[in-house]
């Protein structure tokens, strides 16, 4: 202790690891809530890749001696009217949601934000344009225009995510261009292109990082929307096609299980819905309080 | 004002016009053949060449893309919207038949959603932190992550649980029969309510509790207005106006939202005939009603921006 350079030198030491593990231990003391729902996302995210370890059957295998049964100790959340398990179908479909809805998600806000910043950065006649663009993509309710995107092009799982990234890329785009015209008139934009800097340095190397936290905000308060709308396709049958199990088109499912769909085969994929979009709305705003204190309680 | 009228409805027709080339492009150029889309992969199979020519030609699908699109916006213009591959009724029929039954759930619901979430906005502004405020803001953060449909059909399932009674599933008119259209209509629009109610709710919390900051407020407070009489007259008012932009926001949410659950529901709608056309595969009928209840959305957004223009002169002076 006496030896101070010693202590000095420690400090920088201190892993990328370490780092960020004081930064989330931070980020759970100053929202424990959000830090909850993180641990649940996490958790969600956790069934959705260790499904086969975990889920008790496989999801496509029928039994024949125990179809549309209620909730028992063989099988704890019932089973279908083909006797497939429905707790190893929920689980199962957590990996059909939650990849859609990341990629869709990643793949529509970064086509939207390129396309933002460029706008913004130039401006001038392809603004213009790329703006009517981005409001035609945007009249249109989003559950809508990928149905008919998902409809046109054919059910698999590429189409969904397609149809879903395309309704996203207008909120990246706008978003990520009005923080660009900001940015853009900044001094130390400005030095830097005084040094010469060229257009793609200047957007890649001093723009873009400045558009990391409201990309990351956006990204992950859209995550339950996508999980939405990507039930809602399964749901009306333009989603991932049966037999791969998700959890909309579990439900769709349910209401050809007989006049009165068994109450099982409907509570528990909703509630994993319900459960993840939750889970995700909340990691969203928390994330978006932490990196954005000036937005903290609006909306 | 006038100008501002032009300039709105101006920009609105090139919206329309806009929406409607996307939906030609995503109906018609994107891959994927109309035709496998209306036979399936293996009645596309069965065809020959000959019928695929024949079928093609008939609906009018070798034409150029440029004719293809005339035709269509001739069909719109003209008023039948072109025809069902399925069914002999004309687009423009099902729109007349269907439609009344989801424009009075959308209208019942926005109402519902005024109605439970102004109120509820005001308990949380008034008491900004207590009990009722985070009650009130975690109910409308559950009701934000819950998705429509299946609360339809939860809702569904504990009647006829609790009370074995299930709405009925004719499409009758309001005027013929107000009480059977209501127990239709009730269901739907309770739940796309509900939805839009959690949004409301949000937004003018925090719209009420940035109005009280202002000065004009503590003016009104100052010369010993009661804080309810604060609210209600002065600050209220200005609150709204953000909801009300919302409000018609959230009409996209509202027509979207109306087709899972009027198939929840079974309810009789347009929205069951959009998803009765999206199983089918029906093109025709898809890209109409996209058109559709795009262009509604987008007038019914003219009609909000300039109500809030007439409501606000600081935006009608811009």
């Amino acid at each position: 202790m006496s030896d101070i350079t010693a202590d000095f030198d420690a400090v920088p030491q201190h892993g990328i690891w370490w780092r960020m593990g004081r930064g989330l231990a931070s980020f759970a003391r100053r929202s424990p809530l959000s830090a909850f729902w993180g641990v649940v996302g996490v958790l969600i995210v956790v069934m959705a890749v260790s499904a086969p370890v975990i889920a008790p059957y496989a999801p496509l295998k029928s039994d024949f001696r125990a179809m549309t049964k209620p909730p028992n100790e063989k099988h704890v959340f019932g089973t279908d009217q083909i006797g497939r398990d429905t707790l190893s179908r929920v689980i199962y479909g957590s990996r059909a949601s939650l990849t859609v809805a990341v990629s869709a998600v990643v793949l529509g806000t970064t086509f939207g934000a390129f396309w933002g910043l460029a706008c913004g950065y130039f401006g001038g006649r392809f603004d213009l344009y790329s703006q009517r663009v981005m409001e035609f993509l945007q009249s249109f309710p989003d559950l809508i225009l990928a149905m008919a995107i998902a409809m046109a092009l054919g059910a698999g799982f590429g189409t969904v995510i397609v149809a879903i990234a395309i309704t996203r890329i207008p909120f990246g785009g706008r978003v990520i261009r009005a923080v660009v015209l900001s940015l853009k008139e900044m001094s130390y934009v400005e030095a830097a292109r005084g040094l010469g800097a060229s257009h793609v340095r200047l957007m890649m190397r001093h723009i873009l990082p400045q558009c990391v936290a409201p990309y990351l905000i956006l990204a992950t308060t859209h995550l339950g929307v996508a999980i939405v709308i990507e039930a809602s396709l399964g749901f009306l049958g333009v989603g991932i096609p049966p037999p791969t199990p998700t959890w909309g088109n579990m439900l769709a499912d349910s209401l050809n299980a007989g006049l009165v769909p068994p109450w099982w085969l409907v509570l528990f994929p909703g509630g994993a819905i319900t459960l993840t979009v939750l889970a995700f709305n909340l990691l969203g705003d928390g994330i978006r309080d932490a990196l954005d204190p000036r937005l903290r309680g609006a909306a | 004002m006038y100008s501002y009228i032009a300039r709105r409805l101006g920009y609105g027709l090139l919206t329309v016009f806009g929406v409607s080339v996307v939906v030609f492009v995503v109906m018609r150029v994107l891959p994927g053949d109309p035709l496998v889309a209306l036979f399936g992969p293996e009645g596309f199979q069965k065809l020959s060449a000959d019928d695929r020519a024949h079928y093609m030609a008939d609906l009018g699908l070798s034409d150029p893309l440029v004719v293809q699109y005339l035709h269509w916006m001739r069909d719109v213009f003209t008023g039948t919207f072109g025809h069902s591959f399925f069914r002999s009724e004309s687009v423009a029929d099902m729109i007349l038949r269907r439609g009344p039954l989801t424009a009075e759930i959308a209208v019942i619901s926005v109402v519902l959603s005024w109605v439970v979430g102004i109120p509820v906005a005001l308990v949380s502004a008034l008491r900004p932190n207590s009990w009722g405020d985070n009650i009130a803001r975690f109910i409308s953060i559950l009701f934000l992550a819950v998705p429509g449909f299946w609360v339809g059909m939860l809702i569904i399932l504990a009647m006829l649980f609790w009370f074995g009674y299930r709405p009925p599933l004719t499409n009758v008119s309001f005027w013929e029969n107000p009480w059977g259209n209501l127990q239709v209509v009730i269901g739907p629009a309770f739940v796309l309510g509900m939805g839009q109610a959690a949004y409301i709710a949000r937004m003018a919390r925090s719209s009420l509790l940035e109005v009280i900051r202002e000065d004009y407020v503590r003016t009104a407070r100052a010369k010993g207005l009661s804080s309810t009489l604060v609210v209600a007259l002065h600050a209220l008012p200005n609150a709204l106006l953000p909801v009300i932009t919302l409000s018609g926001i959230l009409l996209g949410f509202v027509l979207a939202g109306s087709i899972p659950v009027e198939r929840a529901f079974a309810t009789p709608g347009l929205g069951y005939a959009m998803f009765m056309a999206v199983s089918e595969r029906d093109v025709f009928v898809m890209q109409n009603l996209v058109f559709l209840y795009a262009s509604v959305f987008v007038l019914l957004n003219i009609a909000i921006d300039l109500t809030i223009a007439w409501l606000d002169p600081r935006i009608r002076y811009q």
